[in-house]
């Protein structure tokens, strides 16, 4: 296990050193993205029209963040994962016409995502799930928020933030999955447990 | 004060207690899994957990930004006056406590997708009824993630497969659920009465706290069983890997018909949330779980 703390905009050749099992902080430019943005964010795409910030290199996080306006400025009060599963439908798109670079999220994610990470360079960071005070106290501003006519939850939030994490790397860019390897040895153990428990296959 | 004022007073606070300070029995379970864990993965999800619990502590924030359906549990002393005022103060607190807590915003209309903004819609916040002797009130609020919601099944198993078909049934609820109910969890199993009612057990036997087994040795030795096996899994804190997948396992049960099974796994995250407070008839509070309240 290496700890890697990584600025962005982080390149393809620094992701590319990360393995599944690493640690990572990242300082920098961190943008929030759950299933309606990641859906516009496609549309915007295949229009040919920019998006709201350039995403290259920078990390993507599933979150639905709870945030609170002060004044001019919006604070994040509670700022944790959201179940990643549900972006797998998008994500290989996203990573490869987008360049990002890390994405940030709990629960992992499937195959289709693992392979696009594997062909244009990029890493599953895990966030303890839950952990929102941990992950919004590293959040140093809430530099703008786009779409945000998607509610709250589902808006683009753009974050500066300083040494956000930890994030356990479990889809690294050598097609590496950490979720799928511990349910492989999981299924392995079904057996065991049923002997465990007295019970027939 | 009026005891709807007091009802009103009381569920706000429980809320904000609820989702800012975990009650002790899953701290202290929280902090025995990160003693006990071995793999280096699992060890640094329940590192962060614990930081996470005392900085939410520290900066009186929401633990977890999904601050849940907001789900409430009312005994109501059979003598007890304004019963039914209570809903809507329920109703009002859980609308104060949206703005000022602040909770986030969990409540949408299923058909038009919109959010209501302020927790609260047709039936929720939702409230369970018991009605018990005397003349006090005690409230409890659960605000129940989505996440460990999203992994709940209910199934209607084979009754000649007894509780062998149960163990296999829950087993198998966990290796499906894997990561996505954010492990450690605690799991309220019901059995029996129904469909409806093995659920309603399952979810409720959720507020016994850890260090309290089924009264029933018999029923506490199966709930350990069960603990020790789905441990086995290796799923681990956040599905990484490791030796704690739950922290507890809560049993209970109905008679059933001859004909069915009810059985149903309700899942619970390691944000387990909950408070609970007493009102006596002569108003006085109280606070069950949150002592220094
Ligand atoms: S499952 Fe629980 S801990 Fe995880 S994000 Fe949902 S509410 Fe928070």
């Amino acid at each position: 296990m290496t700890v890697y703390k990584l600025k962005t905009p982080i390149s393809e050749e620094e992701i590319r050193k990360l393995k599944v099992n690493d640690v990572l902080y990242i300082t920098g430019i961190m943008v929030t993205a759950r299933d309606q943005a990641h859906r516009r964010a496609l549309e915007y795409f295949k229009q040919g029209k920019p998006l709201p910030i350039s995403l290259e290199g920078l990390a993507v996080f599933h979150c639905g963040p709870l945030m609170k306006r002060e004044g001019e400025k919006w604070i994040s009060v509670a700022a944790g994962p959201t179940t990643s599963t549900r972006m797998d439908v998008f994500e290989d798109e996203f990573i490869k016409n987008f360049k990002v670079r890390v994405i940030i999220g709990k629960g992992g994610m499937g195959r289709k995502t693992t392979g696009a990470m594997a062909r244009y360079g990029a890493v599953y960071g895990a966030f303890t799930g839950g952990a929102a005070v941990l992950a919004a106290k590293a959040v140093r501003s809430v530099r703008t928020v786009e779409w945000l006519d998607l509610g709250m939850a589902e808006a683009m939030w753009i974050l500066e933030v300083e040494e956000f994490g930890p994030l356990a790397i479990a889809i690294d860019s050598h097609g590496n999955n950490l979720f799928m390897e511990v349910q492989k040895k999981a299924e392995k153990n079904r057996q065991r447990i049923y002997q465990k428990l007295g019970l027939s296959p | 004060m009026e005891t709807a004022n007091i009802v009103e007073n009381v569920a706000f606070n429980l809320l904000k207690q609820a989702v800012i300070y975990l009650p002790e029995d899953v701290k202290q379970a929280l902090r025995k899994a990160y003693a006990e864990e071995t793999g280096e993965a699992g060890k640094t999800q329940l590192k962060a957990v614990l930081d996470n619990v005392e900085l939410a502590e520290k900066y009186q924030a929401p633990i977890c930004q999904d601050t849940g359906t907001i789900v409430f549990y009312v005994k109501a002393g059979a003598v007890s006056k304004n019963l039914d005022k209570i809903e809507e103060a329920l109703t009002k607190a859980t609308r104060k406590a949206t703005v000022e807590v602040p909770l986030r915003p969990n409540s949408v209309n299923p058909f038009t997708q919109k959010n209501s903004g302020d927790n609260t819609g047709r039936l929720i916040p939702y409230v369970n009824w018991e009605i018990v002797p005397g003349d006090s009130i005690e409230i409890t609020v659960m605000p129940k993630g989505g996440g460990s919601e999203n992994t709940c099944v209910m199934g209607m198993l084979v009754p000649g497969e007894g509780i062998e078909g149960l163990k296999k049934f829950v087993v198998d609820a966990v290796m499906r659920a894997g990561a996505k109910p954010c492990p450690p969890n605690i799991l309220g199993i019901g059995i029996g009465g129904g469909a409806d009612i093995s659920i309603k057990l399952a979810k409720k036997a959720l507020l016994r706290p850890l260090n309290e087994p089924n009264p029933d040795p018999e029923i506490a030795e199966l709930e350990k069983e069960i603990f020790e096996a789905v441990n086995m899994t290796g799923i681990g804190p956040m599905g990484l890997g490791g030796k704690t997948t739950v922290l507890g396992v809560h049993v209970d049960y109905a008679y059933r018909h001859p004909a069915s099974y009810p059985a149903a796994v309700a899942f619970q995250c390691w944000a387990a949330r909950r408070a609970t407070a007493r009102i006596n008839s002569d108003g006085k509070v109280e606070y069950l779980t949150h002592k220094m309240w």
